[in-house]
């Protein structure tokens, strides 16, 4: 095997989006030499592509805002399925998450009085999302690429080298979390080997501590708002590392994407188009938003237009307009309105903010949306309806982390955080929570990554020559040139066998996903989702690449299809099991949530290797083990936060009783 | 459709990009023979600036040097306003202001033209315009320039493009002066006020051009509030940033607009002068 | 490299199922639909040339679709960078008929369909392969920038701001740094030997939004922004042509909002003589 490049480091961040960014500049102030290995070009995360802000109970808009009011949106947001801790540690860190932004550079909307402004959101109670526009997700990567790059200026002056103790490796792929086998079973991460996707060479990072931040994984869905980036990678790391991922069911539909023209249906129409005035109607005119209010939500929102319009101007004397119910709720109606005919001509409905505003507004407070809509689908949204429907937005389920540190939980050495985690959000995330938890996590996950690495000053694990070489072959397998980590007999067959292009096999997971695993679904569909997912694991073992190693995204998609496989079949697998409808998680023939479900997290791990690996991969029984876990009970004082009559929907009776 | 998919390598050979290939055909960057690739008519803009500007040079050159026929009552060309020398015709009430005296024997309108054509000179958009249409450096964007080396503005003559805004100031003097040429177009023939001619008119036109020109300029934006770093502290020049900002957005239109008038007042004195037409009066 | 021959039917090109379920896959070919003639450089810094390419075009489809037709049925090795394809990352930076622009946001309904449409990678910069080039020139520059400089007196949550004061600044930040004003800009397009001493457009944006940034205590601490922009960031070189702002996908205002009043800040720095004396007389008597 030829020679391959190693550098030491002491914490590798894989991921450079809000979370990993965050984290880098946590690990490098607690004087840590930090790696950040990222897929783009540094700047370019998907982080970029969040728009209505950032959840955060400064109070600055309405100063009944608290913590405590904050953490419930959460928990209710997440239909209490979220890990408490989880949401407690957000709710209390955001606003000073946000407030340090600041004196990195960051410029958010302001309020009156000089403050940090606050918008209103779906699920949230209060005006709580610190804001840019709608673009404030590029407020956030840009605020932490700089502050990265003010990081580096200091150690330019100290060493006369920027690169002293943070580097960003742009353009490079993690494929393989390395680990020093451990004395009693208990493996320790030992480093990452990447290759950089512009020369295709090989390199690997020695480091005690790995922290995932890839995000998450709706390249796997046909009809998404998310980009190329998004194959799953952390959450496959992690499971072939060893750890377990929880509540994979759990996908966020988010309900206003584009649905035309085709090539941009799924792009992201932000909530902050509802949450400063649109609304949703069909093609009858109504605002059907009204008809489903569920029954938990039903004294938390308006019944009729006027309250609804009313509660703008006066939220304290008039309820929410149910179009700022959560996302699972709005995404489903949205279907259901276009399942009964009433849809809009390109199979969406229509959200509106022309009616509501006047130009001037709209184009000053959704600037991109207006630039969007023009641009893409040649529709002026000051002076027309636009046309949206529900678009794979979110995963709430990740990597199994402790509530506190971040850190996997049975891989010593490996964190994560972001959307890559699991636990925070639930059953559904609300809108906002999403980058208030990249950086809530993202620091706590390079605080105690920094922690851990410190540790291991004295003994770093180590990385054998052996591994390395096994990671090789694996990545160039789709050259047809490396060994195939089966047996012989295996790799003999597959040479016979035709060779498959992997767009097409990218192409056909992505329908099977979108059409079998979507936003409703049914026990029958799931089950040909799984049978579809082994034969196309068996295609993408003979996805076969031209050309040579330097930047051939044939290759690169090649090697991504593994992640996106062993994800989908957890999304698939976990989604079967939960025999209930919650949150992101909808199923036709069990449409009730049911409170028994609620302590349930279904956890995902790496099928043990039967007789031989071949076996396990090729075999219809697919390669994850799925297993029920009860969660931990919520903490009496949390507990209290909410009113008996609402906690009796959520929890069972002897949960109740039991205090 | 299905036919002709099949890539083909792009056929026949590269010309050589020259001896020392720099810019675009610089060794490291995609193998291009074209300059630019450019399909549509990228040479109209900078041709029609360059011919525009070049007309305006050839007319105001002719109309600077003549040294004659720029007053006919009560009507100045503002090529020759303020008037500063001796040999200035006579101007009842007129910006006759002889300050250099009898010694200056050539047209008066050298003396004066050189503010207004500095302020035009390091204007910048005529700097654009010019260093486009005239220079080519660059002739449109992403159109190679034929130029070896080059500096822009950090040294040498150009580097006193900076003292736009001194041109500025003497640019306001000037259009003071002019606003009162204008008001003096309010007279008749027999300098009696409270009468209106075509001439007034265009007068009107011209001057209102020249100060929203004059006023619209990035250093006047920069003066009245852009320098500032706390809006928030001074509400009166925010506004009127604001304002010169809106006015800045047109600083192109502005620039040719007025640029046109001056040069139409001008034709008009000439013309009166010469006697081709008389002023029609309106009252 | 391979060529499908019906690549009518390869993936890429069927229809768009919907992600509300129950909607039927949408399998008729529509009316819209045509054949288009690309041109794409192909090839690395050894060389390379443009390649010709006939491949379908739906309805509202941009470039950037085109491309990855051609990735999934003709050239699946074809590099192109990209990320978001909605316009907010920058990555997908190319020029399209000789014009620098964004892949995912040029529609093909702007061009003739019997017009032959030139793809090639960003000129100004290196190239690596196919569309994708070097961008490190960039990361150097932003490099040079100094950071903002927090007020020392103010804690976090401490900062009060107004929004006027943060307006201008605000849109500078709306940058998606995808380098089409670097690219464009003649004097590193046109002269590689200017890239050492010029940062480029987006770097003086940079400059100009800290100096008009209401909190940054940059001066404060010894480092004046407005000379810096001219002595470390080579404003100078800029001749105020305003290709930058012409290509900007975001429509900043680039040479209006930040280089012009980046200039005349320098102005008053080192071209006022007012200032100049102020400054004289200081240093005397200090």
């Amino acid at each position: 095997m030829a020679h391959v490049e190693r550098q030491q480091w002491d914490v590798v961040i894989v991921g450079a989006g809000g979370a990993g960014l965050r984290a880098a500049i946590e690990a490098r102030e607690q004087g840590l030499r930090t790696a950040v290995i990222c897929k783009s070009l540094f700047g370019k995360a998907h982080t970029v592509m969040a728009e209505g802000g950032i959840a955060a109970s400064m109070g600055n808009v309405n100063e009944g805002d608290n913590w405590q009011v904050h953490f419930r949106d959460t928990m209710r947001g997440g239909k209490f399925l979220n890990q408490w801790r989880m949401a407690e540690l957000h709710a209390r860190e955001a606003p000073e998450r946000v407030w340090e932004l600041e004196t990195w550079g960051a410029l958010f909307d302001r309020t009156p009085d000089g403050r940090i402004s606050q918008r209103n959101f779906g699920g949230h109670e209060y005006p709580r999302l610190a804001h840019v526009g709608d673009r404030t997700g590029l407020e956030l990567i840009r605020t932490l690429q700089q502050k990265v790059v003010s990081l580096q200026q200091e150690d330019f002056k100290e060493s006369g080298d920027y690169e002293a103790r943070i580097k960003v490796f742009q353009e490079c792929t993690v494929t393989q979390i390395l680990k020093e086998p451990g004395s009693e079973g208990e493996d320790r991460v030992s480093g990452v080997f990447c290759y950089e996707r512009e020369s295709g060479r090989f390199f690997v990072i020695e480091a005690p501590a790995v922290v995932l931040a890839t995000g998450g994984i709706g390249k796997s869905f046909k009809v998404t708002s998310n980009s190329w980036e998004y194959t799953g990678d952390g959450h496959a790391l992690a499971l072939l590392a060893g750890a377990s991922l929880i509540n994979m069911e759990f996908v966020q539909f988010h309900p206003t994407g584009m649905v035309w023209p085709p090539s941009v249906k799924g792009i992201l129409v932000t909530e902050s188009v509802r949450g400063d005035g649109g609304v949703l109607r069909n093609s009858e005119g109504k605002r059907f938003m009204f008809d489903y209010v569920p029954d938990v939500f039903k004294e938390k929102y308006a019944e009729s237009e006027q309250e609804a319009d009313g509660w703008y101007e006066d939220p304290d004397n008039n309820r929410r307009p149910p179009e700022l119910l959560p996302r699972d709720e709005v995404a489903r109606a949205i279907n259901a309105e276009v399942k009964a005919g009433r849809g809009s001509p390109h199979g969406g409905v229509f959200l509106d903010v022309s009616t509501r505003m006047s130009a001037e507004t709209i184009k000053r407070r959704l600037p991109s949306m207006h630039h969007q809509f023009r641009e893409l689908a040649d529709v002026d949204i000051t002076a027309e309806p636009m046309e949206v429907g529900p678009t794979c937005h979110y995963v709430m389920g990740g990597v199994d982390v402790d509530s506190d540190t971040a850190a996997a939980r049975g891989v010593p050495g490996l964190f994560a955080a972001g959307e890559v985690a699991g636990g925070m959000h639930g059953s559904n995330r609300l809108g906002g929570n999403s980058l208030s938890d990249l950086l809530v996590f993202g620091r706590r996950a390079g605080l105690y990554a920094a922690e851990y690495a410190r540790g291991c000053a004295r003994e770093r694990p180590r990385v054998a020559d052996e591994q390395i070489d096994t990671a090789a072959a694996e990545a160039l397998r789709p050259f047809g040139v490396g060994p195939a980590p089966a047996d012989e007999e295996t790799a003999g067959e597959a040479a016979e066998e035709s060779a498959e292009n992997p767009y097409a096999v990218h192409q056909d997971l992505q329908r099977a996903m979108n059409d079998l695993v979507g936003i409703i679904r049914r026990e029958e569909e799931m089950s040909e989702a799984l049978d579809r997912l082994a034969e196309l694991r068996e295609r993408a073992r003979r996805a076969k690449v031209e050309g040579h190693r330097q930047f051939n995204p044939g290759w690169h998609l090649a090697l991504d299809l593994r992640n996106m496989l062993l994800v989908s079949e957890c999304v698939a697998r976990a989604a079967l099991n939960r025999t209930e409808s919650r949150g992101g998680h909808t199923r036709d023939d069990h449409p009730e949530m049911d409170r028994e479900w609620r302590r349930a997290n279904l956890v995902c791990t790496l099928a043990a290797e039967g007789a031989s690996g071949a076996e396990a991969e090729t075999g219809r029984a697919g390669r994850i083990a799925l297993r029920r876990r009860e969660m931990p009970p919520i903490r009496k004082d949390l507990l209290e936060l909410f009113e008996k009559e609402e906690l009796i929907k959520y929890l069972t009776d002897e949960e109740l009783t039991s205090e | 459709m299905a036919t002709g998919t099949e890539p083909q390598q792009s056929t026949g050979p590269r010309p050589p990009a020259g001896p020392r290939p720099t810019g675009v055909h610089t060794s490291t960057r995609a193998a291009i023979a074209e300059p630019h690739l450019r399909k549509d008519r990228w040479w109209l803009a900078p041709a029609a600036t360059a011919l525009g500007l070049l007309a305006f040079v050839v007319y105001s050159s002719w109309r600077a040097f003549a040294n004659t026929d720029y007053y006919h009552a009560p009507y100045v060309s503002p090529f020759y306003s303020p008037c500063l020398a001796d040999n200035c015709a006579t101007m009842k009430g007129g910006p006759n202001w002889g300050l250099f005296g009898e010694w200056w024997g050539l047209s008066p309108a050298l003396l004066i033209l050189i503010f207004p054509l500095g302020f035009r000179l390091t204007c910048y958009y005529y700097r654009k315009a010019y260093y486009r249409g005239f220079w080519a450096s660059p002739p449109a964007c992403a159109v190679a320039e034929p130029h070896k080396k080059y500096t822009g503005e950090t040294r040498f003559p150009l580097i006193l493009q900076n003292i736009h805004r001194y041109f500025f100031y003497a640019a306001m003097l000037v259009a003071v002066i002019l606003t009162w040429d204008t008001v003096l177009g309010f007279r008749n023939e027999e300098y009696e006020w409270g009468h209106m001619g075509v001439g007034t008119l265009v007068f009107l036109a011209n001057i209102v051009l020249i100060w929203a020109y004059t006023l619209s300029c990035h250093s006047c934006r920069h003066i009245v509030g852009g320098r500032l770093r706390h809006f928030s502290k001074h509400p009166v020049r925010y506004r009127l940033w604001g304002w010169v900002g809106k006015l800045n957005e047109r600083h192109m239109l502005l620039a040719w607009a007025s640029l046109l008038s001056v040069a139409l007042a001008d034709f008009y004195v000439y013309l009166l002068a010469t006697g081709t037409i008389t002023d029609p009066r309106l009252f | 490299m391979t060529t499908q021959a019906h690549h009518g039917a390869g993936p890429g090109t069927e229809g768009i199922g919907g992600a509300v379920s129950g909607e039927a896959p949408d399998t008729t070919r529509p009316e819209t639909s045509y054949d288009a003639h690309f041109e794409v450089w192909r090839g690395d810094v050894d060389g390379g040339g443009l390649e010709d390419f006939t491949v379908e075009v739906n309805e509202g489809e941009v470039v950037l679709d085109i491309i990855h037709r051609l990735q999934a049925t003709q050239a699946p090795d074809l590099a192109v960078r990209w990320n978001c394809k909605a316009g907010k990352c920058g990555s997908c930076s190319a020029e399209i008929n000789g014009r620098p622009r964004l892949l995912c946001m040029t529609r093909m309904s702007v061009f003739d369909r019997d017009e032959i449409v030139t793809v090639t990678p960003l000129r100004a910069f290196p190239v690596v392969r196919d569309l994708v080039t070097d961008v490190g020139f960039n990361y150097e520059k932003a490099r040079q920038v100094p950071a903002f400089v927090p007020p020392p007196d103010l804690g976090p949550g401490e900062y009060r701001m107004q929004q006027e004061d943060v307006g201008r600044s605000q849109e500078f930040r709306k940058c998606i740094e995808c380098f089409l004003c670097q690219d464009t800009c003649h004097v590193v397009r046109d002269h590689e030997e200017n890239k050492a001493a010029f940062a480029g457009p987006r770097f003086l944006m940079r400059v100009a939004e800290l100096d008009m940034h209401p909190l940054d205590a940059a001066e404060e601490a010894g480092h004046d922004r407005k000379t810096a922009a001219q002595d470390d960031h080579g404003l100078g070189y800029c001749n105020i042509t305003k290709c930058c702002t012409e290509v900007c996908p975001e429509n900043i205002k680039i040479t209006d909002n930040a280089l012009i009043p980046l200039k005349e800040r320098a102005a008053d720095r080192k071209y006022d003589p007012l200032v100049w004396l102020g400054n004289k007389i200081r240093r005397r008597t200090t």
